[in-house]
């Protein structure tokens, strides 16, 4: 049942394109990147509490890759080597980096991404000679929409079976209590790296889909940090440890976001940061857990408070 | 070429280790990462700037206007925003998701602010450039003149942390904020002085920067990453570890402009940070300290 | 009887303290040690050394005749060692039967589905907290959440159990109850090493003893006999006196 039902959302989801004209399809792709996005950042950062801040580092990657082997390979091939330097990245900062704690980790993932930056600019720069590059491919706004949809499908089918299986019970732990985790028998390490290789590999496709979009590709382009504070800030706002909770943040705050960039363009840090003040102060677990919630108590169910914990 | 770049890579030091100071201050004292730190910093820029253009008044006198208010920025944010976030987290492992997430909120509303008022062009005023001669090479008046306030105020600041008995009760905090209850001393109040102490610190270091260097609305972001890579390679909550790394970073970013390349400095200062990081964690020089 | 756990001269420095030092101790299947000593003599810092929490700096750890010496907490975990905290420690987030599951899913049989369920309410049943399996675990009264710990160390099915001062901070009637749930246990045939200060628990739960003093072991036999050993006796009077 839920299969049909799923399959039935999906292809309703695909003929959309068809009704809007090219302003709706080109949000219709905006609107997909940023719901994968958010679902696959939250894959890893929900449930262990690492914040990362490079989702643009991944994804400025991705879209740099098509940037630069679009001309000399088939378009899949592309989008496989994308999918396969996002990982090895991954591996490598995950192996590298998952043993740092708290805000150690967010600072790291936040200069990594600028790291990449300056590094892709001064090779593009003293080494090829040429800042930007063109993208030449024969996709179209509703081409690359439909990939998204695919990608952001598999993405939550993904999720949900992390969720159910084995491994997202040990995320789960782990987000508790770490050293429970460990003598528990959870390999902390292994964990870790699995869901952020993965997480990081999907949100490097997501750029390398989306290149073709923009023809003409620059690092300040792929790499504006605001795709990793806004991915972040949607995935909280819906809730980062529910399998929705990423799609109900991304959907309404795109919406909003393009609707207040277009009245208040000069505005638009300001709101992102009462954003993310609402999040903390007013939904510290995301509209779905603030909804449940009030759903409960009108159920005449008073909703318990989590107690502090024991130990800090 | 070699001793310019040396005495240039000082001078920039010194004013990094004073940026860092306050950061580390409010990190180790008050347990606040604060990521709007960088934006702190440019209020006062832009205010020591409007002070010395509009009024005419120089920017030291413009560093004694701003330091109190930086403090008391400090003092209401941390009174408005992040007293309640440590009360509902009750000293659980919350509090520092929280804190980051509130301090990025902030970033960006003063971040906008700034934009809105000041607009995204590169601000700067001319103030004592002229060269001096030091040891057969030339440095700017005004670079000089900022390296010699900033060791004076972090000196300054070192002694009084030694020395006096406040000094000594935020060091208390610092090193174990779970018993300096114990001997009396008022955690949330001490927390708040620190995290307002890191606030004045930012705008000296706002108002010195701006005597020698162009800013804009939105160069926080490096201002904020600048600090950190301080704070974190001194340790956090060590003073003089904060003024050695201080000066290293100033010495790294002007070698690498000066002798590979000016395009790297920004990569070559990450590195080192992300380096740091994955080497020494707790600092260079030890974790504890004062 | 088999050994199940042997320690090879075990030691841990931190900086210039030896916390424990050059501990040899042989555990067979099937025995309850209580581990006593003074605060500060090393004995949680040893529980730690074999859950693997720390590793040691001198030294070898066997676990059922294998090297486990320097292993991580999760191989040592998957041989079949479950341990509880001194700081008792629960997954807050988590149901109660969650909070058990984890065990039984990671360690060494790594149960799923219909097998995990069985083991999961068969340990909750154990402790008490059957009905309440659905409830998270941060809503948990302090015994409740001793309970809820003891249920999960339980729900690996471990050879050896480490209980590090279980019993401490239970008042006189949930002490009882605890002791109960420990003999309990002894009958299934556990091996269980505890930590603990409660002198009437020790000589009614554990048949041998050992004794650690400034990091080393200055004890070790059937408990009568060590509890009146004038060393033993010594080094509790001497803490008493400083």
């Amino acid at each position: 049942m839920t299969y049909i039902l799923s399959a039935l959302g999906l292809a309703a989801l695909a003929v959309l394109p068809m009704l809007f004209g090219d302003y709706g399809t080109g949000m219709l792709v905006g609107l997909a990147g940023y719901v994968t996005l958010a679902t696959s950042w939250a894959m890893f950062s929900g449930p262990t509490r690492y914040i990362s801040l490079a989702t643009v580092a991944f994804f400025g990657v991705g879209a740099y890759t098509v940037a630069v082997l679009n001309e000399v390979l088939p378009y899949p091939l592309v989008l496989l080597a994308a999918a396969g330097i996002g990982a090895t990245m991954a591996l490598l900062v995950g192996l590298s980096t998952l043993r740092l704690a708290g805000i150690y980790f967010v600072i790291f993932t936040f200069g990594l991404a600028e790291l990449v930056r300056q590094l892709i600019t001064w090779f593009e720069v003293n080494v090829t000679g040429t800042l930007g590059r063109y993208i030449f491919l024969d996709l179209e706004a509703k081409h690359i929409y439909w990939q998204l949809l695919a990608l952001g499908a598999a993405t939550l089918a993904l999720s949900a079976w992390i969720r159910r299986s084995r491994l997202g019970l040990a995320l789960r732990v782990i987000g508790d209590d770490e050293t429970v985790a460990a003598h528990s028998g959870i390999n902390l390490a292994r964990t870790k790296l699995v869901l952020f290789v993965a997480s990081s590999t999907i949100i490097t496709l997501v750029g390398a889909i989306q290149a073709p979009r923009w023809v003409y590709v620059e690092p300040s382009i792929v790499f504006n940090p605001t795709v990793s504070f806004l991915t972040v800030i949607m995935a909280l706002l819906g809730g980062a440890t529910r399998l929705w909770g990423p799609l109900f943040g991304a959907v309404p705050l795109f919406l909003l976001f393009e609707w207040l960039s277009a009245r208040f363009p000069d505005h638009f840090s300001i709101l992102l940061g009462l954003m993310f003040m609402a999040v903390v102060y007013a939904l510290p677990d995301g509209v779905l857990a603030a909804l449940e919630k009030f759903r409960r108590k009108g159920n005449g169910n008073s909703a318990t408070k989590p107690a502090k914990e024991a130990n800090a | 070429m070699f001793l310019s770049t040396l005495f240039l890579g000082l001078v920039l030091g010194g004013t990094y280790a004073l940026l860092a100071l306050g950061l580390s201050l409010q990190y180790g004292i008050a347990r606040i990462m604060n990521l709007a730190y960088g934006e702190f910093m440019l209020l006062a820029c832009f205010a020591v700037t409007m002070m010395f253009t509009s009024w005419g008044l120089g920017p030291l006198w413009g560093l004694l206007v701003v330091v109190p208010l930086g403090y008391a920025l400090g003092w209401i944010i941390h009174t408005v925003m992040m007293r309640p976030l440590i009360k509902r987290s009750g000293g659980g492992g919350r509090l520092e998701v929280d804190t980051i997430l509130a301090t990025f909120g902030l970033l960006f509303v003063v971040q906008g602010l700034m934009l809105v008022t000041f607009g995204s062009d590169f601000t700067s005023y001319s103030y004592l450039d002229r060269g001096i001669g030091i040891l057969g090479t030339t440095i700017a008046a005004n670079r000089l003149i900022a390296f010699v306030v900033s060791l004076v105020i972090g000196f300054g600041l070192y002694a009084v942390l030694i020395r006096t008995r406040w000094g000594r009760a935020l060091r208390a905090v610092a090193l174990a904020p779970g018993s300096a209850y114990l001997v009396g001393i008022d955690v949330n109040k001490l927390g708040r002085q620190g995290f307002a102490l890191g606030g004045a610190l930012a705008a000296a270091g706002g108002a010195l920067v701006s005597m020698f260097q162009t800013f804009s609305a939105t160069d926080g972001v490096v201002f904020t990453m600048k600090a950190l890579i301080v704070v974190i390679m001194g340790g956090v909550g060590n003073i003089l570890g904060a003024l050695i790394a201080g000066l290293l970073l100033g010495l790294a970013e002007t070698f690498v402009a000066a002798f590979i390349d000016p395009g790297l400095t920004m990569a070559a200062t990450y590195t080192m940070f992300l380096a740091v990081l994955l080497w020494r964690p707790t600092g260079l020089f030890g974790k504890a300290g004062g | 009887m088999s050994v199940l756990l042997e320690t090879q001269g075990l030691t841990k420095r931190f900086g210039g303290l030896t916390a424990v030092n050059g501990v040899s101790l042989t555990v067979k299947r099937g025995e309850v040690l209580g581990l006593l000593g003074p605060n500060g003599s090393g004995k949680t810092t040893l529980m730690n050394l074999i859950s693997g929490a720390l590793k040691s700096s001198e030294g070898a750890l066997l676990i059922n005749g294998k090297d486990m010496t320097g292993a991580p907490p999760h191989r040592i975990a998957k041989s079949g060692v479950a341990r509880t905290f001194q700081l008792v420690k629960i997954l807050p987030s988590l149901t109660l039967e969650e909070n058990v599951m984890v065990p039984a899913a990671f360690g060494p049989d790594r149960l799923w589905g219909k097998a995990l369920k069985a083991q999961v309410a068969e340990c909750l049943a154990m402790v008490g907290l059957n009905a309440r399996a659905g409830q998270q675990a941060s809503e948990l009264t302090y015994i409740d959440q001793k309970r809820l710990e003891l249920a999960r160390a339980l729900a690996s099915a471990p050879k050896l159990l480490l209980l590090d001062e279980w019993l401490a901070g239970l008042n006189p009637t949930e002490l009882h109850e605890g002791i109960r749930l420990i003999r309990e246990l002894e009958q299934t045939g556990i091996t269980i090493i505890m930590v603990e200060h409660i002198m009437d628990a020790v000589r009614a739960l554990c048949p041998r003893c050992a004794v650690m003093n400034s990091g080393t072991l200055i004890a070790d036999g059937p408990t009568d006999q060590v509890l009146s050993d004038p060393h033993v006796v010594a080094a509790y009077l001497g803490e008493e006196d400083a």
